[in-house]
């Protein structure tokens, strides 16, 4: 079986700063994977190179076994890569529903039209889609007045209205209650298995991560330096030594 | 070989002040992020007080005395400029701050003409320096060879200022970001006023010392910002050494422009600058802006299409217009067709800032692309009024065409920088394309076929065809495509990702647009029955910016009642009082001052608000 997303030597350097080295991943079709790793590890980076917006400086990143690597945003979208970001990015003076209404547009090529009423098409499709990520209630309110949890939601929404194979999210419970968060990963799980999905999410909560992931990879330093089910990478001691220090400088009981 | 050596020198001695003013600018900009249009006011107020204060108080003590303190002044009034007016509206949308210093920049042109009359003034020679100095047996005023020392001077000056005290450091830190030296606890406040009084004071500096060299005149003012706006442009809008770098370089090119192309002088340095950005979009020595958006930024309220109610406002509003002619006569129809144009000229520059946020600050360039379309289809072809009114909106379409593709590749103030400058190229070509345009005289004798000749059938010629247009606007507003536009402007990040190509969109909002207004501006050549290069100046562009912004960019009909009330206001003051630019000035500033979000906006804000207050008395 090939996998859907095969990132092969991926490598990205600010000045002398090497964020990403040689990070190499897949992902299958129905798989969740989970990428952690400390502050400035470099996964922003890495899923900033996977959607196209950073050009990655050597690798290659075979979508469904076609070589992406520098292509933009768009046009990595429209091969089925659904997106949310760390900070979450909606039109903030659209309404909820014409937020998702848009994705459905713009999927069906139908956004470079000069006539009609923008919000008459797909209202079915998108009330549906807003249902199944609990925001039904919401759909006539103005996206810039949600809470943040809200708008996790919402792009959540937006990023499965192109029908993806594939969803990259960069910390989907960031800024949400504990409990929203399980809930919501549980939600995203549960979609990605039904409709079969590949997921790659960052995450710093570790619960939502060893509760969901199949799969588990750990960066730091921009390299990757663990890989296996979440059961392995809990166990194993680099991990332990990248979240939890190395103890050194508790040193003879000398106190930090 | 010693003309150039002479015209090379004559270059580096401009530089110096056109240096000093930019620098201001600079300054002020890298740290309110303001675009000062008020600068080339200060500039002028600098030369005809130093006129003054030098005519006062002879010798070489009330001479330098008199510069260094009109210099002072200026840096006061600008100083206390910034703590009475734009303290106020640092939170409002960034052009609203733009629209408040072009305000004054109509009061200042009126006080001006007022204080120091008409004439243009020359102020003495510098005592010592009025002789000239023999270069290669060219004889050069000492004056320019003293102006050509004293820019590298104040330059050095600037820098020790910035680097070396702890005001230049919290002037530093404040333009990479002024958030984070809030955050630790610097007062704003008064950074924010003393870096605007030593923009001014610079500006100031830069009119005084050019008094003595060129005569003070009253349009001074807005010569001088558009070259410094290009020159801050190409050094890097908040660089000092960019904008000493640009000075000369601008400089240089106009002193050798007049020798080698005289034809095309005027439009070299606006070569030069497009050409610049599209290799370096930040200029020689700028850097990347921040985040920070010269649009007008998201609302909390959605935008709607027209209700049934609204929609029957409307339909009162268009009818009671298409009966204007029953109560009007000629000289009111023509003001009422005025109007009507320059509401469908609003409207389209409206798409552009509002709907995509995309600041033109020379959109008047299409408006003048369609009076020329117009006018050349009728005199040159000798075709009549209707294929005209194709011609001229087709040929502002191509113009926007172009300068779109240019603009969607910068960002913020650096693509509204862009559209100036390609709208003053346009405005040159025209100046000095005398065969085919009649340069300054213009085209005579543009009048409507026999149809339209009377002005009621003219003036429901324009209603029919303005409220069509119009209407059109809104349609493409609420279109998948109003959509995406907004969508670029919302967020980048977000439409990029859900496979919006930004530059596409944005640049079929520049030619649809460009449309738009060259339709206004054909249906303006017949009403006038000429057309000039002054059509396509920038006080036009300005004027286009004030409706849209006085309407409020928040709405969507805000440019139509704001179009109306600005075209009634200045037709109606400038037949009653000599000094309509200084009402006019004051009226924009009280009404930027009293409606922060536009007329419009700030109507439909109160709305809203009645509308919660009386929900939230409802219920029990």
């Amino acid at each position: 079986m090939t996998a859907l997303l095969e990132v092969h030597e991926l490598a990205k350097a600010y000045g002398g700063v090497h964020a990403v080295r040689g990070v190499s991943l897949s992902v299958a079709s129905g798989e969740i994977v989970a990428f952690i790793g400390p502050n400035g590890a470099g996964k922003s980076t890495c899923f900033n190179m996977l959607n196209g917006q950073i050009r990655p400086d050597a690798g290659t990143i075979r979508l469904d076994g076609r070589d992406i690597a520098g292509w933009p945003p768009r046009e990595v979208w429209r091969l089925g890569v659904g997106r949310t970001f760390q900070i979450t990015a909606t039109f903030a003076s659209m309404s909820v529903i014409e937020n998702v209404q848009m994705v459905f547009l713009s999927h069906a090529g139908r956004l470079g039209r000069l006539w009609g009423l923008a919000t008459r098409s797909e209202r079915e499709r998108a009330q549906e889609l807003l249902s199944l990520v609990g925001m039904s209630a919401q759909a006539g309110r103005p996206s810039a007045e949600l809470a943040y949890g809200d708008l996790k939601r919402l792009e959540l929404a937006m990023a499965l209205a192109n029908e993806p194979e594939l969803l990259l999210m960069d910390e989907p419970t960031a800024g949400m209650s504990p409990r929203d968060r399980v809930e919501l990963m549980a939600l995203i799980a549960g979609i990605a298995r039904e409709k079969n999905l590949g997921v790659l999410f960052t995450e710093h909560d570790m619960d939502v991560v060893f509760r969901h992931a199949d799969r588990v990879l750990v960066l730091s330093r921009g390299r990757l330096i663990a890989e296996g089910k979440p059961d392995e990478v809990r166990s194993n001691p680099e991990v332990q030594a990248v979240y939890l220090g190395e103890g050194l400088t508790y040193h003879d009981g000398a106190g930090p | 070989m010693q003309l150039l050596v002479v015209q090379f020198l004559s270059g580096l001695a401009s530089a110096a002040s056109l240096f000093l003013v930019a620098s201001g600018l600079s300054l002020i900009f890298g740290v309110t992020r303001i675009v000062n249009f008020a600068h080339g006011a200060f500039f002028m107020i600098g030369a005809y007080l130093a006129f003054t204060l030098t005519d006062e108080f002879s010798g070489p003590l009330g001479f330098w005395g008199g510069m260094a303190l009109a210099a002072i002044l200026v840096g006061l009034l600008g100083g206390l400029f910034e703590i009475l007016l734009l303290r106020r509206i640092y939170r409002a949308p960034e052009l609203f701050q733009l629209l408040a210093t072009f305000g004054a920049t109509l009061v200042v042109q009126d006080l001006v003409l007022l204080i120091w009359g008409p004439e243009d003034l020359l102020a003495p020679r510098a005592p010592g320096l009025a002789g000239a100095v023999e270069v290669l047996g060219k004889r050069v005023p000492s004056y320019d060879l003293f102006l050509i020392v004293l820019g590298p001077v104040v330059l050095a000056l600037l820098w020790l200022l910035l680097h070396r005290t702890r005001w230049g450091v919290l002037v530093r830190a404040a333009t990479q970001d002024r958030d984070m030296v809030a955050a630790l606890g610097v007062n704003q406040k008064w950074l924010f006023t003393g870096v605007f009084a030593l923009g001014t004071f610079l500006a100031g500096l830069g009119g005084a010392l050019e008094a003595p060299r060129e005569a003070a005149d009253h349009t001074m003012d807005l010569r001088i910002i558009v070259e410094i706006f290009v020159v801050v442009v190409i050094g890097g809008l908040g660089s000092i050494e960019g904008a000493f770098v640009a000075a000369i370089l601008v400089s240089l090119l106009n002193a050798f422009g007049i020798l080698i192309l005289p034809k095309i002088s005027l439009v070299l340095v606006f070569l030069l600058m497009a050409v610049v950005l599209v290799i370096r979009p930040w200029g020689l020595f700028g850097k990347k802006e921040g985040a920070a958006r010269i649009s007008g930024g998201a609302t909390a309220s959605v935008w709607k299409p027209l209700d049934r109610d609204g929609r029957l406002v409307a339909l009162i509003f268009v009818a009671a217009a298409a009966l204007a002619p029953l109560a009007l006569g000629p000289y009111g129809l023509a003001v009422a067709t005025e109007i009507a144009i320059f509401v469908l000229f609003a409207a389209s520059l409206h798409l552009l800032v509002s709907v995509g946020g995309l600041a033109s600050f020379g959109h008047a360039a299409f408006l003048g692309l369609g009076c020329y379309g117009a006018a050349l289809t009728v005199k040159a072809l000798g075709l009549p009024m209707l294929p005209a009114l194709v011609a001229g909106p087709v040929l502002a379409a191509v113009g926007a065409a172009v300068i779109g593709w240019f603009a969607v590749s910068l960002s913020g103030v650096y693509a509204a920088m862009l559209t100036l400058a390609f709208a003053q190229i346009l405005w040159s070509i025209t100046f000095q394309w005398v065969p085919v345009t009649g340069g300054d005289n213009g085209l005579l004798g543009v009048w409507p076929s026999p149809w339209a000749a009377t002005a009621s059938h003219l003036y429901w010629l324009t209603l029919t065809l303005v409220v069509v247009a119009v209407t059109g606007l809104r349609a493409i507003i609420f279109s998948p495509f109003g959509y995406a536009l907004r969508a670029t402007r919302d967020s980048d990040l977000r439409s990029e990702a859900i496979g919006i190509d930004r530059r596409r969109v944005q640049w079929r909002a520049f030619v649809i647009a460009g449309a738009g207004a060259g339709l206004a501006g054909a249906l303006f050549a017949f009403l006038k029955g000429s057309v000039f290069p002054d059509t396509m100046g920038v006080s036009t562009s300005i004027d286009g910016l004030v409706m849209v912004l006085l309407g409020g960019v928040e709405t969507v009909s805000g440019p139509i009642v704001g179009a109306i009330v600005y075209k009634l206001l200045s037709i109606w003051l400038v037949s009653h009082t000599d000094y309509s630019k200084l009402v006019l000035g004051l009226v924009i500033i009280g009404l930027v001052l009293i409606f922060p979000k536009g007329i419009a906006g700030s109507l439909r804000l109160r709305r809203l608000r009645r509308g919660v207050a009386a929900r939230q008395k409802a219920p029990a």
